[in-house]
């Protein structure tokens, strides 16, 4: 690894300071689980390293039944993973973090950093997608937020300018009548990046059965990951039944634009999105019927 | 010169003090500097456990943290594991169950396996094989090694 | 002098102790290469080449030589030339050249990750940095990755000098295929008119890794007398001595080398790579000790995989279920240089079965991928799956049980191996018989897309050179000391034979493993082979302990050598008694008991085994399960039943991961895609289920206590054992390996099952 300096931040202003005077050689630490592999490898060479899991407000986890979830860009998955509240509230979203690698990743992985990989496989970011999570960031110019869907802008590039950093998530508070959940393929029981991931947001009306509102997401088939906004709306005010969900999976699959690699063909990425989206569909609406009442 | 960092940690319940480049892995200093060689370098990526530390008790792979990471924290090491002048129960059933072939993996086996037990005390099969996904071997096709587990799970259980 | 120890009824052996140094490997003390270090240590880093095949033009070391921190730089240069000892040699030759080749590049590069310069520097951050700092001139040359491909003409020619040994008339046209075998047993055109089924497939099959987790790794220390001591990570001490002794031009007795504890191996720890690059560079550097470790891309990319194939097999069988005739074409990349295992799987492919007509070719081929080094039963697993496959179709097709067809069709004692050798006494009917007879056969399958499959395999087993050396202390316990290097619990199977043979309890032994100035000569530990020739030797030395013994008692009591007998740990003439421990004593104050013996043995009982596999695959992803796993093997006796246990299961793996997902991934130029674990994807804890083994035991006529080699045999049926699975679950027959999901989907979609939604 090419030598480099470390700063652990004791604030965001810190952080944000330094980020600014060092551009393109610096980033900031977190769990540390991808960027200290591509420093090994070459793929960032970096003169400084700024440790931002000191700053209080990265660390941040808290529910309120009418705010929703703040997580903060540091907190790593093994303590969202453990949390009741997440765990009562946030299912859908456990799905996807507790995927992130073995324990050993799960103990330093943070979801900002996730997030800020950026990665077109990246797990959380589906889930987070469908959850219709806002990322806070910081910056020289003071605090503005982004849906997270536009966060990412390409393979491992973000929406974050010179200076910048994430500082947390917000996720708004569950509905009534509203289930989630993330589903991946993965060629092994667990340590493999995903082949394809779908995210399914659902609300049920009163009834129980009708949809109100839906939302999809993809992973690993396009630059970024992607809102599939027709799947969604195509499920819009109809029984939630498996033709729906059919037609639901196969307007998600046609979006999907994703290459051939070393983990999939093309081929083989376009039918398992419409596979994914279907059975992540079924358990969104499982959860939607136990989740009678909303977080209220 | 690269500028070094001192470092204050608690390794074993022992104090330390060491000064390293931000670049050195824990890995690296635990293996290289403190001669602590028990945590085994194998694939140095984060992807085969056989670095498994205990970080704050948290299961991590020290090729992942960085030495200056772990300021004023405390890690355990295979060699913390033991009890003095003793095996651990873990250590004990993986002896009798021959849960080792060519023992490279086998230290971050052990150290997963107590941060296992130490939160889930009466793991199923199931739940075992997950937590230990991020340890592989290529000897034993894991047979031994989830039974030594489950052997000492029962064991800690009667001791308490 | 006999020990009395009855076929029947063993002392030690078919016990499971726990071996004395696992203690120091559940605490972390045991020592590996990856451990080792001396004062004043370098770290050692190398060039490897970015492309698969190229043209070396220059080499510029000045710049990495003059950074900061380090102390030597090496390219082939270094490395002494063998042009006279070629010639001298004569076709041997060839294979020197490749070996030095292989080390450091010299003319071309013939694969990604070929290494080309290796730099000693005094930390390993700085080692690497240096050799980003070596500037290479590449004449980009157009690799061939594919065996067909590498075979016809027009294709890019790595070796300008290759001739085929297949042309024997005189063929003098540059080529990739480096040799042709050829098995061939009646006529397998009659044999195909008495058929009334034949089944006839294409087979492929990917590059694979053993996947040890231990990276290679050596340290050298030249010293400045011209004296070269080696700790590293190998299989064979004795091998890695004369290898680099070739490669260095030095005399083996100038080279200590020192064997550490192994985190494994399985075939891909016999061939140097860093050994001789560490040396040169401590020589280079002062004479400081030189530490390598490769990173695990660079275990991946550049030592040594097994081979992928290209393989067709036919096979007729009348309607009784006898196998009529059967054929082979199989094609190997050898990577960089010649010789594949293609000679050895051409052997043991139909070997478990009688077939009056058959005809084997095997075809040795050259292509920019790393050399291949052995996997466990090299060669064989991938072969072994082609003929299990179409042995399943076969039966199916008459309406045979399979194992009832294996039955029919299974070799017997007195039969003739296809390399033509007979089959002494062996079990491949006894597996059968204790698969059919295991509740797992029988067990219903509960849901969809659950399947179960068979297959057998057969395996030679290697015997090789062995020695042992004992020394009898004054308190009985009696030093073992061999250059057999231990990869997973031969000490202790040594000890335990000793122990048998000498009538005295296993805890008064102790085994080590010493390095190449203290101990005799041993082949490596490879082809399943320590337990049995070693254990031949450590058997014989028994026997001249004992031997010797009873003639120094002889002397003491004043009798004829013949009159003095020994029998359950007492030596006896007439009235006379002395226990093992208390003649002990006595010597021990007079001439010091030593005692050595060495065998090689020719004489080498192969094995057999059949698994069971239920799977269940998602038919919408093509995901296989597995569900249970039962692997029947007959190991002849079992010294150690725990430990030849693991070895099943472990070997059982191994195949598992080669069956549904391990494959290597080459973009278009010839880069590794998957070089690492993450990619590279081997079975995980979830992944496999509790493997069931079980232990058949038909002594093998060639050893005292009836060992035959354990270790590679199970690595061999899974990849069929699961393709059938696969075939029951959902009626598509794989023909390529892995049978990962994509490909399984492939296969379904081909056969008409609609794509979803």
């Amino acid at each position: 690894m090419q030598a480099f300096d470390y700063i652990a931040a004791k604030s965001i202003e810190q952080a944000v300071s330094l980020l600014s005077q060092h551009g393109e050689n610096a980033r900031l630490l977190s769990g540390g689980t991808d960027l200290i592999g591509q420093m090994r490898s070459g793929l960032h060479r970096l003169a400084l390293l700024v440790d931002i899991k000191p700053v209080p407000e990265v660390n941040v986890l808290s529910y309120d039944p009418l705010q929703g979830l703040i997580i903060g860009a540091a907190v790593p998955c093994v303590r969202l993973c453990s949390d009741p509240a997440v765990l009562a509230h946030y299912p859908g979203l456990v799905d996807a973090v507790s995927l992130i690698g073995g324990v050993q990743i799960q103990s330093r992985a943070s979801l900002g950093g996730n997030l800020c990989n950026a990665s077109p496989a990246a797990d959380c970011i589906p889930a987070l997608i469908v959850h219709e999570a806002e990322c806070v960031i910081a910056g020289p110019g003071g605090y503005r937020k982004v849906a997270v869907g536009n966060f990412c802008t390409a393979p491992g590039l973000t929406i974050l300018q010179e200076g910048e950093l994430l500082v947390s998530l917000h996720l708004p508070p569950p509905q009534a009548h509203s289930g989630l959940s993330y589903l991946r393929f993965t060629p092994r029981s667990e340590m493999d990046i995903a082949v394809v991931g779908a995210g399914a947001a659902l609300t049920l009306r009163e009834d129980g059965c009708t949809v109100e509102t839906a939302r999809i997401a993809l992973g690993a088939v396009a630059p970024t990951p992607l809102l599939v906004a027709e799947a969604g709306e195509v499920l819009a005010g109809r029984m939630a039944s498996a033709a729906a969900f059919e037609q639901a999976a196969r307007l998600a699959q046609k979006a999907a634009q994703p290459i051939s690699d070393l983990r999939g063909t093309s081929a083989f990425r376009k039918h398992l999105c419409a596979v994914l989206v279907r059975r992540a569909l079924q358990r969104a609406l499982s959860r939607a019927n136990e989740n009678q009442v909303g977080a209220g | 010169m690269p500028n070094k960092v001192l470092v204050h940690a608690l390794i074993n319940k022992n104090p330390v003090e060491f000064s390293c480049e931000p670049r050195q892995s824990l890995l690296e200093v635990l293996r290289d500097e403190l001669g602590l060689t028990g945590t085994k370098l194998a694939c140095n990526s984060g992807n085969c456990g056989a670095c498994t530390v205990l970080l704050d008790s948290l299961p991590v792979n020290a090729c992942l943290v960085l030495a200056v990471e772990i300021e004023g924290k405390a890690v355990t090491t295979i060699e913390g594991i033991s009890p003095a002048g003793g095996l651990h129960i873990l250590q004990q059933k993986f002896l009798e169950h021959t849960a080792l072939q060519c023992g490279i993996c086998t230290p971050g086996f052990i150290v997963s396996s107590v941060a296992l037990l130490d939160r889930y005390p009466d793991p199923s099969e199931e739940q075992i094989r997950h937590w230990l996904a991020g340890n592989l071997c290529r000897c034993t096709g894991y047979v031994n090694i989830v039974r030594a587990v489950q052997d000492a799970a029962t064991r800690l259980r009667e001791n308490y | 002098m006999q020990s009395n120890s009855s076929q029947s009824s063993f002392r030690v052996i078919g016990s499971s102790p726990v071996r004395p140094g696992d203690a120091d490997k559940v605490s972390g003390q045991a020592l590996y290469g990856i451990d080792v270090t001396l004062p004043d240590m370098l770290f050692g880093a190398v060039l490897r080449s970015p492309h698969a095949h190229a043209r070396i033009l220059s080499i510029d070391t000045r710049q990495a030589e003059a950074l900061p921190g380090v102390k030597a730089v090496i390219t082939a240069a270094d490395l002494p030339d063998l042009t006279e000892k070629i010639a001298s040699v004569g076709k041997w030759g060839r294979y020197l050249q490749y070996q030095n080749d292989n080390i450091l590049a010299c003319d071309k590069v013939l694969y990604y990750g070929h290494a080309l310069a290796a730099v000693a520097a005094t930390n390993e951050h700085i080692a690497s940095e240096a050799v980003e700092l070596i500037q290479v001139t590449y004449e980009v040359l157009q690799p061939v990755l594919d065996v067909e491909q590498a075979m016809q003409e027009g294709a890019p020619i790595l070796h300008a000098d290759l001739r085929s040994g297949a042309n024997k008339s005189g063929n003098q046209a540059q080529t990739n295929l480096a040799s042709h075998v050829q098995l061939t047993r009646g006529d397998v055109e009659k044999g195909f008119a008495l058929a009334s089924v034949i089944v006839e497939r294409e087979f492929h099959s990917a590059t694979v890794h053993q996947g040890y987790l231990e990276p290679q790794n050596a340290t050298a220390l030249f010293s400045a007398s011209g004296q070269l001591t080696i700790w590293c990570s190998t299989q064979g001490s004795f091998s890695v001595r004369g290898q680099v002794a070739e490669i260095l031009q030095i005399q083996p007795v100038h080279i200590r080398v020192i064997p550490m504890e192994v985190g494994g191996a399985f075939g891909g720890k016999n061939r140097v790579y860093l050994e001789p690059l560490a040396a040169l560079l401590s020589r280079k550097s002062g004479h400081k000790p030189v530490k390598m470790v490769m990173s695990h891309s660079e275990v991946l990319s550049a030592t040594g995989p097994t081979s992928a194939s290209a393989i067709r097999v036919k096979m007729g069988a009348d309607s009784a279920g006898r196998i009529t005739a059967a054929t082979a074409r199989l094609v190997y990349a050898a990577g960089a240089f010649p010789d594949s295992p293609v000679g050895t799987a051409a052997g043991v492919l139909f070997a478990p079965y009688r077939i009056e007509n058959f005809l084997v070719d095997g075809y040795d081929v050259v292509v920019n991928k790393p050399w291949t080094a052995s996997y466990r039963a090299p060669g064989v697993s991938n072969a072994v799956f082609t003929c299990e496959v179409l042995i399943d179709e076969l039966s199916e097709k008459l309406g045979f049980d399979p194992l009832e067809f294996r039955m029919l069709n299974g070799v017997h004692e007195g039969d003739q191996r296809p390399d033509g050798q007979e089959y002494q006494r062996i079990g491949f009917l006894e597996t059968l018989e204790a698969a059919r007879k295991h509740p797992h056969y029988t067990t219903p399958l509960s849901a969809p897309h659950q399947g179960r499959g068979v297959a057998s395999g057969f395996w030679s087993n290697g015997g090789g050179r062995s020695s042992a050396s004992a020394s009898l202390n004054s308190d009985g316990s009696v030093n073992l000391v061999t250059g057999s290097v231990d990869l997973t619990g031969t000490r202790l199977t040594l000890a335990m034979q000793l122990a048998e043979t000498l009538g005295i309890p296993i805890e008064d032994i102790k085994a080590s493993v010493t390095d190449t100035d203290s101990t005799g000569f041993a082949d490596g530990s490879w082809g399943s082979r320590t337990t049995f020739a070693t254990g031949q030797a450590v058997y014989k030395l028994g026997q001249n302990l004992l031997h010797l013994l009873g003639e120094r008692l002889a002397e003491i009591w004043q009798v004829p050598t013949e009159q003095v007998g020994y029998a359950d740990g007492v030596f006896s003439a007439g009235e006379q008694k002395l226990t093992f421990k208390e003649l002990a004593a006595i010597l021990s104050e007079n001439v010091p008991v030593v005692a050595s013996a060495a065998v090689n043995p020719t004489d080498v009982g192969p094995s057999f085994a059949t698994h069971i596999v239920d799977v269940e695959v998602d038919p919408e992803t093509g995901q296989t399960r597995l569900l249970r796993y039962t692997a029947v093997q007959d190991v002849g006796k079992a010294i150690h039943p725990a430990y030849v246990e693991g070895q099943i299961q472990g070997a059982v793996t191994q195949g598992i991961g080669w069956a549904l997902n391990e494959e290597y991934i080459y973009a278009e130029g010839g880069r590794l895609l998957n070089p690492s674990f993450l990619d590279y994807r081997i079975p995980t804890c979830p992944d496999v289920p509790f493997i069931e083994p079980v232990i058949v035991e038909v002594p093998s006529p060639s050893h005292p206590y009836g060992v035959r080699g354990v270790g590679e045999m199970s690595i061999v049926p899974p990849p069929g054992a699961i393709a059938n699975a696969i075939y029951a679950a959902v009626g598509v027959r794989m023909e390529v390996l892995p049978m990962s999901p994509g490909r399984i989907l492939e296969a379904l979609w081909a056969k008409g099952l609609p794509k979803s939604p």
